[in-house]
């Protein structure tokens, strides 16, 4: 049964690298040992090199990627951890499995960070619901995953970012990230630093689910993904919320010097490295694992992908007050071995040793240099412009299932519980969360596949100055970031080249503006082996910002009538890959959207000083759909119409289109109550701005000059944006 | 004086620490957050089962926790004609434990609902409602997939006739109605109580509106029931 089968995922020069390395060849054990750990899943092999680039430290960063989460100084001697996690795979075959259990891998690395999880976010990206029932029923069943396995656990999920591209049919995507928040001295690194400590096993017993998860996951979806099922763990949110409070109860104690959670790659990985990153080595017994079932092998308890379970790294001389804890939570717990100094992965069988591997062999998976080309397939630049008719194309855009509102989603999700939501799900650009020390933590996720399939520089570059934007169109200042990149097969190098871009172009931007990258997560592979497709590039920027307790955040809701209407940053002729070329010109190509980092920066303070100075009474940031939209969902919000001359919107030879329709990035829409606090601030600045009309009335009105351009009801447009997702999900 | 309060902490519970806070944010109150196991519920002023999903509301919503030793504890302070709250999955923890009639049925949408709603006071002789003002309306947040309370023909009208539906779900204005109404629950109820008017249950989640800071438009109506609480203790 341990032949061939269980080493399929590495490669020949792998397989040699493994003999060298040990001198010896490796038994079956090992093998399955290694090829997990040496998964694309476990080791970013042909990821890490690239991800050197990004710039990692800052003043508030207290641990850079690396480890189990990202570490942020939050003030007041509280720290706010970051993680971000995907279940792809799992969710293409089984959406509702899949999700929860996304959600129970990044809550772990959380809890393991010594830190309580305060917060979910989402980011789901799916196949056109318009015309898959099969993308429809993705979509419901991942929602509901996501909103059972949450809900239960009592952790909100407060925010997200969905977007349909018919290139996600076969291959949705499902991320998850979630924020955690601890005093400085109680954060736990995943490190077996002393030689004599305890491991414990703690949380779910280990069953045959999800065996060789992290090698599924390495590889593109066969055929018929049905026959993968088995390969999807099974969720437990109960057990899950059981080991998180007796796990943050029994951190307590100051007896648990380390945990590590099981995730990809099971007990192998786990085990490789926290022996490797502590530079000690462990000596296991395999029985002592709690099995779910009987007669499984060395191997199915090594590669097992059981869900809710964590490694404890105990003093020798105390565990006992954990192990009270763990007992009144009835958490099942076992001693499974304990840290050597010996640098080596002991693995017994009753006593008997049946595999000795240097961790660091284990956990150091060669890297793998990559090719990377041009894709000659990339749509040439065309200029999607075209006489059509505007009121047509703002409805057309604002009923888009990339544009409409989220509420069908985001009411499915306890996006309260904790006492710490202020800004909910819908109410601002992003939602914001009350932290111990008074300030306030806002948090958004974004992404835009199709414009980094034309341009994956300025595509990835574009969703972390997106996420930048709707943090500090709260009036917050982005302290980190985290992000997460999904693409096809890396060893084609069409796709390896869209990585490399993107990679690039986040760690450019991040450099720039500054804000610093504390983790993140690759996931390759992301491709239908049928057709050969690959998905869209579908890099993802969560961004964090902190806000003082003093200071009064803005919606992005019209505050009622006779208000200024101020649009700050440059509209240029960027209308490629924008959600009006994709849905109205049904063209793909053109000038895709470059974000420039040091104009964001400069457009960035202005906005949080008019926040600051309460000159700004509402805010909302330009993005799908360009100004037009942003314009439209502010009025619909804020139940009050408007009425703007885009003639005077900031920007050279700009046709309507493009001053309506573009999604140039660091642009904003703010209401300003009164103009002289707004002016000074804006006085100052070097950023573009105009005053480019007033709020009031029932109608969202556009005029070029003293043409009008198009004027459409205020319930005409909020039926257009509200109810299109339930009406296609009914 | 102190009012002791109980918050009972059920394996799975979610909502256990935000109740405590929230009643620890009341003039006189000492909250305190009991494991279920504990023998000293009985000795409390008043309990407080809070929401979550008890024993992984795995059979029903509240039906394990309603069979644990601690509701017979909890038993014993109502009879004792104690005030005893239920909210969210403690409703559905009274209800399975006979304390309250009427059961709690899946949102007709068959989905959970996260929303802010209004309901409207219909009883103010409850331990938790007597501050209230009839025909009142109250910002409350919902956040349940098992809400949709139902009764059968006879004990519903003996609910209405007896004052026991406490809370109806209503519009802007006050006005019960079917547009109103969030989950498809029975005559808009989304709040019950017994005949004494001491166990009361309710959806709704009185914690979470308990500070403005955390309502969308700044009002605080959940703390309202909780000083009836107190008031009602201390009178």
């Amino acid at each position: 049964m341990l032949t061939q089968e269980t080493r399929l995922g590495l490669t020949s020069a792998e397989t040699s690298a493994v003999r060298d390395l040990l001198g010896r060849e490796p038994n079956d054990l090992e093998w399955a040992i290694i090829d997990a750990e040496w998964s694309e899943h476990s080791s970013y092999k042909s990821s890490k090199a690239l991800l050197r680039l990004f710039p990692t430290t800052g003043k508030r960063v207290v641990l850079g990627p690396g480890y189990d989460a990202g570490v942020v100084d939050v003030g007041g001697g509280y720290v706010a951890t970051l993680h971000i996690e995907s279940h792809n795979h799992p969710s293409a075959v089984d959406p509702y499995g899949g999700a929860s259990t996304g959600i129970g891998g990044v809550l772990r690395d959380i809890i393991s960070a010594g830190s309580r999880p305060i917060a979910l976010l989402d980011i789901l990206r799916f196949g056109d619901p318009e015309k898959s029932g099969h993308s429809r029923w993705l979509f419901r069943n991942v929602v509901r995953g996501i909103a059972d396995y949450g809900n239960c656990v009592g952790i909100p999920t407060v925010a997200g970012d969905i977007e349909f591209d018919e290139s996600f049919e076969k291959n949705c995507l499902v991320d998850v990230a979630c924020i955690g928040i601890a005093k400085r001295g109680s954060i736990t690194l995943g490190e077996a630093k002393h030689p004599g400590d305890v491991l414990m096993l703690v949380g779910g017993s280990t069953g045959r689910d999800g065996v060789g998860g992290a090698a599924f996951a390495s590889k593109n979806l066969a055929k018929g993904p049905e026959s993968d099922r088995t390969s999807v763990q099974v969720p437990d949110p109960f057990t899950k919320k059981l080991l998180l409070e007796s796990l943050l109860e029994a951190s307590r104690t100051g007896l648990i010097r380390a945990m590590k959670d099981l995730g990809g790659g099971g007990l192998s990985t786990c085990l490789s490295e926290v022996a490797s990153k502590g530079g000690t080595g462990v000596d296991v017994e395999l029985t002592r694992v709690l099995a779910r079932e009987p007669g499984m092998t060395a191997t199915e308890i090594m590669t097992s992908e059981s869900q809710e379970r964590m490694l404890l790294m105990l003093d020798s001389s105390g565990a006992d007050p954990v192990v009270r804890i763990l007992d009144k939570y009835e958490v099942q717990h076992s001693v499974i071995g304990k840290v050597t100094p010996t640098g080596a992965m002991v693995l017994r069988w009753n006593g008997e040793i049946v595999a000795d591997l240097p961790a660091k062999v284990v956990a150091e998976a060669p890297l793998i240099p990559r090719e990377s080309r041009r894709p000659s397939s990339i749509p040439q630049a065309i200029s999607p412009t075209g006489a059509s008719d505007v009121e047509d194309s703002l409805l057309t855009l604002l009923s888009s299932p990339n544009i409409s509102s989220r509420r069908w989603v985001y009411e499915q999700y306890d996006h309260e519980v904790g006492l710490r939501t202020i800004l909910k799900p819908g109410a601002a650009d992003a939602s914001l969360l009350r932290l111990p020390n008074g300030s306030m933590l806002a948090v958004k996720a974004d992404g835009n596949s199709l414009q980094s399939s034309l341009d994956p520089r300025a595509g990835a570059a574009g969703c972390v100055s997106e996420a930048c934007r709707n943090v500090i169109a709260l009036g917050a200042e982005p302290i980190a970031m985290v992000d997460h990149l999904q693409f096809g097969d890396p060893s084609d190098p069409d796709v390896y080249w869209t990585f490399k871009e993107s990679v690039e172009g986040i760690a450019d931007y991040c450099r720039k503006l500054p804000v610093p990258v504390v983790g993140g997560k690759v996931s390759f592979y992301n491709e239908d082996a049928s057709s050969k497709r690959a998905i869209k590039p579908s890099p993802i920027a969560m961004v964090v910002g902190l806000m003082p307790a003093t200071d009064r955040p803005v919606r992005s809701a019209l505050h009622g009538a006779g208000e200024q209407i101020l649009i700050l940053g440059e509209t240029r002729p960027e209308l490629g890959g924008s959600e009006f070329a994709r849905r109205v010109l049904k063209k793909a190509g053109g000038a895709v959207p470059v974000p420039d980092a040091s104009s964001d920066s400069r457009t960035f303070k202005v906005v949080r000083r008019l926040v600051r100075s309460g000159a700004a009474s509402a805010v909302h940031d330009s993005s799908r759909g360009g100004l037009s939209v942003a314009l439209a969902e502010m009025a619909i919000q804020g139940g009050t119409g408007l009425k703007v001359d885009i003639a005077k919107v900031p920007g050279e030879n700009l046709s309507t289109i493009d001053a309506l329709f573009s999604e140039s990035h660091g642009r904003f829409a703010v209401t300003v109550g009164s103009r002289p606090k707004a002016d000074e601030i804006l006085g100052r600045s070097r950023v573009p701005y105009s005053y480019v009309g007033k709020t009031g009335g029932r109608a969202i009105q556009f005029a070029a000059g003293n043409r009008a351009v198009s004027k459409i009801g205020l319930d005409e447009a909020k039926d257009a944006w509200e109810n299109t997702v339930p009406r296609l999900m009914q | 004086m102190r009012t002791n309060i109980a918050v009972v902490r059920f394996p799975g519970s979610n909502c256990d620490l935000d109740a405590v806070q929230a009643l620890r944010m009341i003039k006189g109150v000492n909250a305190d957050l009991l494991w279920h196991e504990e023998r000293s519920i009985s000795d409390y002023d008043a309990v407080v089962l809070p929401g979550g999903f008890s024993f992984g509301d795995y059979l029903r919503g509240g039906a394990i926790a309603a069979k644990s030793p601690a509701m017979e504890r909890v038993s014993k302070v109502a009879s004792s004609g104690r005030p005893v709250l239920g909210i969210c999955n403690g409703f559905q923890v009274l209800i399975e434990a006979g304390l309250l009639p009427g059961a709690l049925l899946r949102n007709t949408s068959l989905r959970f609902v996260c929303r802010w709603v209004s309901v409207r006071v219909e009883n103010t002789h409850t331990s938790f409602t007597r501050g209230l003002r009839k025909g009142q309306r109250l910002r409350l947040p919902i956040a349940h997939n098992e809400g949709r309370f139902y009764a059968s023909p006879s004990i519903l009208n003996r609910l209405k006739d007896e004052g026991q539906a406490v809370f109806r779900y209503c519009d802007e204005h006050g006005r019960v109605s079917d547009a109103a109404n969030p989950t498809g629950t029975i005559d808009n109820i989304a709040g019950v109580c017994n005949r004494e008017g001491n166990v009361m249950g309710l959806m709704p989640h009185p914690e979470r509106a308990s500070e403005p800071i955390l309502s969308p438009d700044g009002s605080a109506d959940g703390a309202l029931l909780f000083e009836s609480l107190i008031g009602w203790l201390n009178c």
